[in-house]
């Protein structure tokens, strides 16, 4: 898997760059976009939410415990099968044939699936032609006025930035586990967000103090 | 060493009572109402168990408990009972069990009416319908989960808890259930 193997291939040259400590122990911390994105399911039951964190109890457990339907998927995963983990990681996201696979295994479904999408940080190891088909494809099968949570990290002059497993433990609170440091494929200013996410109807940000961009994008 | 290992995959014979000519057992058989246990090896073993080198093409119904280690390719249905997926397990297949312990790999949709519990090492590509579930860390697992709550926990008023269950259905209706179940891998 890629996680496992960002842990033993610090050294590829293109994607993932020296690993500047090991994995560590779990934080939780406080998230505003976690909030903001479980109180557009107040008081709604039987909805669907798409989850790309790959299937962990915690999440199921919270989710289906609100009475939602979850779909659990491991995008990284997909990623590593679609594009490899090597130097070629990105230019192989230009590859017409590995972008359909990407796009089939992670994002095959009807238009307006979904009343909610946990996204987490997936977006920003797409480059940019994939990156903006992902969007609009969620766009498609996500259902009017539903969210969508999305990371990136903000800190514009870091080599790299930190890849976490995320569990949610509370409605506004989530543990993250470090996995490795990553170069993202690029960075994200609020400007750049709100072009790639022109479609939707609303863009909203939390900058944290620890350089996580929360996007919380409404449909 | 030979010899151990076929003790031990078979009932092992009386040595005190050697293999005899079929008329002398009937002249010295005892008569008795009560059946020999070794007919009857149904009531003393475990669940029924389809090992890792048995490939099967179709549909298995089951009474009690079972354990498949090898590859199936059509249906599992043992609707009262525990269906054990060995780590050698691949099933192709849909499942319906009481409940379902995954340690090798489904690729299809999973009915527990109980429970399920993924393992560590296991692989589901699938949606699952159950009342309980429990994943590992460092399982596998793409589809959807729908948590079907008995009527008996849901104390609610009939027609409260009618109108909950036709919304239940209409949402189930527009869920990623028919999506997921042709993006197997």
């Amino acid at each position: 898997m890629l996680k496992d193997r960002l842990r033993s291939e610090p050294s590829s040259p293109s994607l993932h760059s020296p690993p500047r400590k090991s994995p560590g122990q779990a934080q939780n911390r406080a998230s505003n976009g976690l909030d903001q994105f479980f109180a557009s399911l107040q008081d709604q039951e039987s909805l669907s939410i798409l989850d790309f964190s790959g299937a962990s109890q915690a999440n199921i457990s919270f989710i289906t415990s609100m009475g939602h339907r979850i779909y659990s998927n491991d995008a990284l995963r997909t990623m590593e099968e679609a594009f490899g983990t090597g130097g070629d990681f990105i230019t192989n996201q230009s590859d017409p044939d590995r972008a359909a696979l990407f796009l089939r295994e992670n994002l095959e479904f009807p238009d307006r699936t979904f009343d909610g999408a946990l996204i987490w940080d997936t977006l920003q190891f797409l480059a940019p032609p994939l990156l903006q088909d992902t969007v609009d494809r969620l766009y498609r099968i996500l259902r009017p006025q539903s969210s969508l949570l999305a990371f990136f990290h903000a800190e514009e002059k870091a080599q790299t930035a930190p890849l976490y497993s995320y569990r949610i433990v509370e409605s506004k609170i989530m543990s993250l586990t470090p996995r490795n440091q990553v170069r993202p494929v690029q960075y994200f200013n609020n400007r750049s967000l709100e072009k790639l996410f022109q479609k939707f109807h609303s863009v909203k940000f939390f900058l944290t103090r620890d350089h996580l961009r929360e996007v919380i994008v409404r449909r | 060493m030979w010899n151990k290992r076929k003790e031990e995959e078979y009932p092992p014979k009386s040595p005190a009572t050697p293999a005899a000519p079929a008329s002398q057992i009937k002249e010295n058989a005892p008569m008795s109402t009560n059946p020999a246990p070794s007919h009857h090896p149904t009531e003393s073993r475990g669940p029924a168990v389809i090992g890792k080198s048995v490939m099967i093409k179709g549909q298995i119904f089951s009474r009690e408990d079972l354990t498949i280690d090898g590859e199936i390719d059509g249906s599992v249905e043992l609707h009262e009972h525990r269906l054990t997926v060995g780590p050698n397990g691949k099933l192709q297949a849909g499942v319906k069990a009481r409940e379902v312990v995954v340690l090798g790999t489904i690729h299809g949709n999973v009915e527990a009416s109980d429970k399920i519990d993924i393992r560590k090492d296991a692989k589901l590509v699938g949606d699952i319908k159950t009342a309980r579930i429990v994943i590992e860390d460092g399982a596998y697992f793409k589809g959807s989960i729908d948590i079907a709550r008995p009527e008996a926990a849901r104390p609610a008023a009939p027609a409260q808890a009618k109108a909950q269950s036709s919304s239940s259905t209409a949402s189930n209706a527009a869920t990623p259930a028919t999506a997921a179940a042709g993006d197997s891998r």
